[in-house]
């Protein structure tokens, strides 16, 4: 095994490229193209609403139902940001639980990473919140981004919403999942009000139960301090992004 | 509020004051239609041009986009206003700025002449001026200025371009940061800064990477300085705690509130300054402060109105970031054009223009200016793009260039520009490294005299044992 092949064991990076001249080879000019169509390709992909939904159903939790964001195609989700933040109406889901976790499952922009993270995600969400937070039935958001999680949340009536949300596909990984959380969720809430675990695709990225305990970590902090977001630093392993 | 009229082909177009007339005459970008802001047709924009055109500079010191009231950006550019350096200039429009900038790049003296002006400019004058002028004129009045900046490497002298060597890694893993590091310097990069992205913002997280960079640096005693870019207020905890804390990064916005909307204001940013210049590590200057920016940063906080409530088009507010930036001294400045997404830049053409201007407005206003030459998979762009936008950047005088193995970060999940492409830039245009890290490499027997990185077996290399924790 050479130096180069060792190190691309630790890390996904496309280091060590081979040279002609001073740039690369014609073979990895036209993987790096395939892997950029493909990407390009995952980011238009439906979301599965009714799978996911079995999926998460699968695991002992209430599904409240689907939630639309006020775009109408893939394509103005793409244009059109601040009508992918606010769902076109909440009254199907149900209003004041009086939960402490709402989870809103937002399909962002990777569908990909929603199908294949979200659910397992929700099973170690799950197992570290278990007889002590109550979890409110979770909602699917499509066409959806961070934000709408805090119209869901407040009408969720939980203290606590956590949005896992497909993240931008880069080349090597389009199936990477981020969760926010937002504590006293309501619309208005602002970037610097969040906390967020991202890179959650595992093998590759982080796991599910290490995400679920930074979350568990964070919430409780969020709980203590009576706020989420940039004056919340747990001190280990607290993200903000 | 003034009101401008303009025919154009016996079509009267009218404007509600100055921020109208500025979004309408800015080029095209969907940032600006997003914001419900830029021109309904192709003529309505030019008549808009028109207009700015003939308005005199001095407006601008008058008539605010921002109120200063409620907006301490906007406090802080007409407190900073140089009238001294602007009495030159001081009776010109916005388009007699234009001609008399691109008659000052044919003297022998331009970038004497335009480092005076400078301080003399405001931001909304220099976005102005930018939003009349052709990509030729970005890029010719982007050459003359010259600007430099010191840590422990000099960037932004004439021939030369530099890098920052963006090692990020999903899990911060320290192997896979050194992997990429040793790959990056072999292929001569690491100039401009080390500079990790960290997956998580935790002050033990960022602290780890810090030490991690700082002795590989020592080590091999690479002539660069390092950067994590974490929360500013993380970098100020690390650097009272003793942690070898190079550069002290955040990323800034043009309005308070988009500002409010990173967790930062201009008393934060002042004491992170402080805390960096606390330690004392730059070996051949002091300027500590890095800043990243990104056309649409404050509208996708929802912080880019004006007086009335009124959008101001996302260029404008990008300027006012670099006013934040000027009142720093920062070591690097760089856009991250292509990164923020295709509802601000749509495609190649957009994010192409929006580069040249953001490095001639930043220039102009006296930062050391890079760019992050990147693209996400989600816009219509792709590596023909930035191979002509990295061209245009090198003839511009770009100070420096992001570069990540392979163009691909595996930590964001963007592309920017590959080691390789920075290779056939310095080739091409005939640029060098930073003169620093450029004698270190000869030194390595990296390089040769003229700076060209030669290529290496890896385990002949002095920096081999980089890879061997792997």
């Amino acid at each position: 095994m050479s130096t180069w092949d060792r190190m691309r064991a630790v890390t996904p990076s496309r280091i060590g490229q081979p040279r002609v001249g001073e740039t690369v080879r014609i073979d990895e000019v036209l993987r790096f193209r395939a892997a950029h169509a493909a990407a390009r390709d995952a980011i238009h992909l439906p979301l599965d609403a009714d799978t996911l939904a079995e999926q998460i159903g699968a695991l002992g939790q209430g599904v409240a139902g689907v939630v639309e964001s006020r775009v109408t195609d893939r394509a103005e989700f793409l244009r059109r940001p601040d009508l992918g933040r606010e769902p076109r109406t909440v009254v199907d889901i149900p209003a004041d639980t009086g939960a402490d976790i709402g989870i809103v499952v937002a399909d962002g922009l990777s569908t990909t990473a929603v199908a294949a993270h979200a659910a397992p995600m929700i099973g170690a969400l799950k197992e570290v919140f278990d007889g002590r937070l109550v979890i409110a039935p979770v909602v699917i958001a499509r066409n959806a981004r961070i934000a709408i999680g805090d119209a869901i949340g407040d009408h969720l009536g939980v203290t606590t919403v956590l949005v896992l949300v497909g993240e931008r596909p880069g080349l090597s990984v389009d199936d990477s999942l981020g969760v926010y959380l937002t504590h006293r969720p309501r619309p208005g809430r602002r970037d610097s009000d969040r906390n967020c675990v991202s890179n959650i695709h595992p093998p590759g990225g982080l796991e599910y139960r290490a995400a679920a305990r930074t979350l568990a970590a964070l919430v409780d902090g969020a709980r203590t301090l009576g706020a989420s977001g940039v004056r919340l630093k747990d001190g280990s392993t607290s993200l903000s992004c | 509020m003034s009101r401008y009229r303009q025919t154009l082909a016996d079509h009267t177009y009218e404007f509600d004051g100055l921020a109208e007339v500025m979004a309408k005459a800015t080029p095209l970008r969907s940032g600006d239609v997003l914001a419900g802001c830029a021109a309904h047709t192709d003529a309505e924009r030019v008549a808009a041009q028109w207009i700015l055109a003939d308005i005199p500079l001095r407006t601008f010191l008058t008539e605010h986009l921002i109120d200063p009231e409620v907006d301490e950006v906007s406090r802080l550019i007409l407190d900073a206003h140089d009238a001294t350096a602007f009495a030159e200039i001081s009776t010109l429009t916005v388009g007699g700025l234009r001609d008399w900038l691109l008659e000052c790049v044919t003297r022998s003296d331009a970038a004497a002449r335009l480092r005076t002006v400078g301080p003399g400019l405001s931001a909304e004058m220099v976005a102005a001026v930018s939003k009349l002028m052709r990509n030729q004129d970005l890029i010719a009045v982007a050459r003359a200025c010259e600007v430099t900046s010191r840590f422990r490497t000099t960037i932004g002298q004439p021939g030369r371009l530099a890098t920052r060597l963006q090692p990020n890694h999903p899990t911060d893993d320290p192997r896979g940061v050194s992997a990429a590091i040793l790959d990056g310097l072999l292929l001569g990069a690491g100039d401009a800064v080390i500079g990790i992205n960290p997956a998580s913002d935790s002050a033990r997280a960022t602290g780890d990477l810090l030490r991690l960079v700082d002795e590989i640096r020592t080590r091999y005693e690479i002539p660069t300085q390092s950067c994590v870019l974490s929360h500013v207020t993380t970098t100020i905890e690390l650097c009272e705690a003793g942690a070898p804390v190079d550069l002290v990064f955040q990323s800034i916005a043009g309005s308070q509130a988009a500002n409010e909307g990173f967790g930062v204001n201009l008393a934060v940013l002042q004491e992170g300054m402080e805390a960096g210049r606390s330690l004392g590590r730059g070996t051949i200057g002091d300027q500590v402060m890095y800043f990243e920016t990104g056309q649409g940063s404050a509208l996708s906080a929802d912080a880019h109105r004006g007086i009335g409530g009124v959008p101001i088009d996302q260029q404008t507010l990008e300027v006012r970031a670099y006013a934040v930036a000027r009142a720093f001294d920062p070591f690097l400045v760089n856009t991250v054009v292509g990164f923020i997404g295709p509802e601000y830049l749509y495609d190649g053409k957009q994010i192409m223009r929006a580069g040249l201007e953001d490095h001639f407005c930043a220039k102009l206003m006296g930062l050391p200016m890079g760019i992050d030459v990147c693209y996400t998979n989600h816009a219509e762009a792709d590596q023909d793009d930035m191979d002509s936008l990295l061209t245009l950047l090198g003839v511009a005088g770009a100070a420096f260039v992001i570069a990540v193995p392979g163009a691909d970060d595996v930590m964001l999940g963007y592309q920017s520009l590959s080691f390789h492409d920075v290779l056939y830039a310095r080739r091409t245009l005939g640029l060098r490294p930073a003169p620093e890290f450029e004698q270190w490499l000869v030194r390595q027997g990296m390089s040769d005299a003229d700076g060209r990185v030669q290529p290496l077996d890896i385990d002949r290399s002095a920096l081999r044992g980089l890879g061997a924790s792997a």
